[in-house]
């Protein structure tokens, strides 16, 4: 896990996405330890239309990798007011830069609260190590 | 390192051809006369132009890539890509099987009548179902097939609002695939990371928490780690007791022949893969035949007709009411049955239970023997298969099992299934089978421990790899996220 970046500045779900707050609202994406467990990343499905809603703990999305389909799981509720379009033609910007260019929506909160049952990074790396 | 093989329409020459037709002996006419203009091609088809002895080199040449279980070893576990004996292919061309029509009349085929028969009667022998359709054409349609006979049965029952099927984090992918096309949500078992069996904890949870709406759990035993759940038993009365129905992915039945029976196990509803057990032809996409067993209660709502026999002979039996309807036209693909008949009818009882002993022993000789230099998921006894991992080497030397499954290829072998289950990092699946000798275990083996010491002194031969192989690594990323799939006039050869 050495090599692996984990920013101490996120909040991280057991299902390895992350999420960055910023006022009432959160942008969410995948950690570097999902992307380099993924491996190259082909193919992402998002909610494209923004004014969805997304629940904490339910899939809003698939992620493709050369080696396996995976459901995305939000880490919060709220409604989505951004998407990142750059993803459907250009997914590898998630191995790329998993916590940059490769975030996938943001999200107008709902219940703010959720956020405290996301690990810190410290509590994810033992997350991590535990696994 | 041979060149790499042009396409056909990138040989030839205009004009060129295979055969001259004689000159006509009756009066031209032209296309316009007899086809409407709306459906006239504009310009010729650019199909190839070449000579006979072209076209014959050029498919024996591509015939010569092709790798498969006659040509080298082909551990992919979990595909138990075991050898394919030749007499199955005697039996199949004999004429009374290949040159007949699933609509003659009963009295003209009854020899094909009674092999289907027979085969039925010999797998709910095997599998200690009461009854057995052999109409789905592949493991998947049989998955779909049980599914719904499950359904059938809890609608029958007035339990049509059950729509949840638990399947186990190491399943099959088309578990859960088939449980969506049976409009059932598929609802994820943990697995105990001690035993590699279902974490029973989770599974009272998950049957309690959802009691009323347990369609069926499937299990795949043993499992894709190789592990046989010997609380399969505990299992079955948990999820019957819920009013749910369990189902038997045949997948590793390759493990289980003559020892034990999924109908003893509990299970309701069970798939066998002729082409993995039975050793018809595996590949290219079919044909397959993926029957499906079944205890006493499901019986009325299998697909029809099924095969009977009576004092005049053997015959088609129409199907109750109950029946889902058919799975498939025809009566399925008939001259894979033959082949999986033959394997049976050559092996006998007491043959087929040898088959699973040696492929059970074939796994824990390959897996004793690479636990020096790769970690073993698992370490316990396996079945037919086992999970060993390139963790060390990843961890040590950034060489994967993606690379190593490559390099293998250099070596006149087929890889490992890799990555799958995807509860192991790094996983490399092996299956060696029982067809394969001590000699070519021992090559593999030897290749394998080569392989480990390359990642510590050598490891781009290894992340390049394959070397000897006619095309060298390919970029699968690149043609997952674009892909190229159709070849067009004066494209250049992106080889």
């Amino acid at each position: 896990m050495a090599k692996l970046n984990h920013p101490a500045n996120l909040k991280y779900s057991k299902t390895d996405e992350w999420v960055r707050v910023d006022g009432d609202e959160a942008t969410v994406g995948i950690t570097d330890y999902a992307q380099d467990q993924l491996g190259d990343i082909v193919y992402i499905e998002l909610p494209w239309n923004a004014s969805q809603s997304v629940s904490a703990e339910e899939k809003f999305g698939d992620i493709e990798s050369v080696k396996a389909t995976s459901e995305l799981v939000s880490p919060v509720s709220g409604s989505i007011t951004k998407v990142n379009e750059n993803l459907k033609d250009t997914p590898e910007l998630i191995n790329d830069s998993p916590y940059e260019q490769g975030w996938m929506f943001v999200v107008k909160l709902s219940d703010p609260a959720e956020l405290d049952h996301l690990m810190n990074a410290t509590d994810y790396l033992a997350y991590l190590e535990g696994r | 390192m041979r060149s790499v093989e042009s396409l056909i329409f990138e040989k030839g020459a205009p004009g060129r051809r295979a055969a001259t037709m004689t000159a006509m002996d009756v009066p031209a006419a032209s296309l316009e006369s007899m086809v409407p203009p709306s459906m006239l091609r504009k310009e010729p088809a650019p199909l190839p132009e070449v000579s006979e002895i072209e076209i014959v080199r050029h498919y024996t040449h591509l015939s010569q890539r092709n790798f498969g279980v006659d040509t080298g070893f082909y551990p992919l576990g979990s595909c138990t890509m075991k050898y394919n004996p030749k007499i199955n292919e005697d039996m199949a061309v004999l004429p009374g099987f290949a040159r007949i029509h699933p609509l003659q009349p009963d009295s003209t085929v009854q020899g094909a009548i009674q092999l289907v028969y027979e085969l039925e009667h010999y797998l709910s022998e095997i599998s200690g179902m009461t009854r057995v359709t052999l109409q789905p054409s592949a493991g998947a349609h049989g998955e779909l097939t049980g599914l719904m006979l499950i359904k059938a049965y809890h609608e029958h029952n007035g339990q049509g609002h059950r729509n949840i099927v638990l399947i186990p984090d190491n399943a099959h992918g088309t578990n859960p695939a088939s449980a969506t096309l049976a409009d059932y949500r598929s609802v994820e078992v943990k697995s105990d990371p001690q035993t590699g069996g279902i974490d029973m904890a989770h599974l009272k949870a998950l049957l309690d928490a959802n009691a009323a709406n347990i369609a069926a759990i499937m299990m795949t035993n043993p499992n894709t780690l190789g592990l046989f759940d010997s609380k399969v038993a505990e299992i079955a009365t948990l999820v019957h007791e819920v009013g749910g129905q369990l189902y038997y992915d045949g997948a590793n039945a390759n493990a289980v022949l003559g020892i034990t029976r999924p109908g003893d196990m509990g299970f309701d509803v069970v798939h066998f893969n002729l082409h993995k057990t039975c050793s018809t032809p595996h590949g290219g996409g079919g044909p397959g035949a993926g029957p499906i067993g079944v205890k006493e209660h499901l019986v009325p709502f299998l697909p029809g007709p099924m095969p009977a026999q009576n004092e005049q002979g053997y015959f088609w039996e129409d199907v109750g009411p109950l029946s889902i309807g058919k799975m498939r036209a025809n009566k399925g693909n008939f001259g894979v049955l033959v082949r999986a008949y033959t394997y049976i009818r050559t092996y006998g009882p007491d043959g087929l239970l040898h088959v699973s002993q040696s492929a059970i022993l074939n796994a824990n000789y390959l897996k004793h023997a690479l636990a020096s230099d790769y970690e073993i998921a698992y370490p316990q006894t396996c079945q037919h298969e086992f999970v060993a991992t390139a963790e060390r080497q990843k961890e040590e030397h950034d060489v994967t099992a993606l690379d190593i499954a490559k390099r293998l290829l250099d070596f006149g072998m087929y890889a490992p299934t890799i990555y799958f289950p995807l509860i192991v990092h790094e996983a490399m699946m092996i299956e060696p089978t029982e067809t394969e000798t001590r000699e070519t275990l021992d090559y593999f083996v030897g290749v394998m421990r080569q392989i480990a010491g390359e990642a510590r002194t050598n490891p781009e031969i290894v992340k390049t790899a394959p070397h000897t192989t006619p095309v060298g690594r390919l970029d699968q990323a690149l043609a997952a996220r674009k892909p190229n799939l159709r070849w067009t006039q004066g494209q250049e050869g992106t080889h």
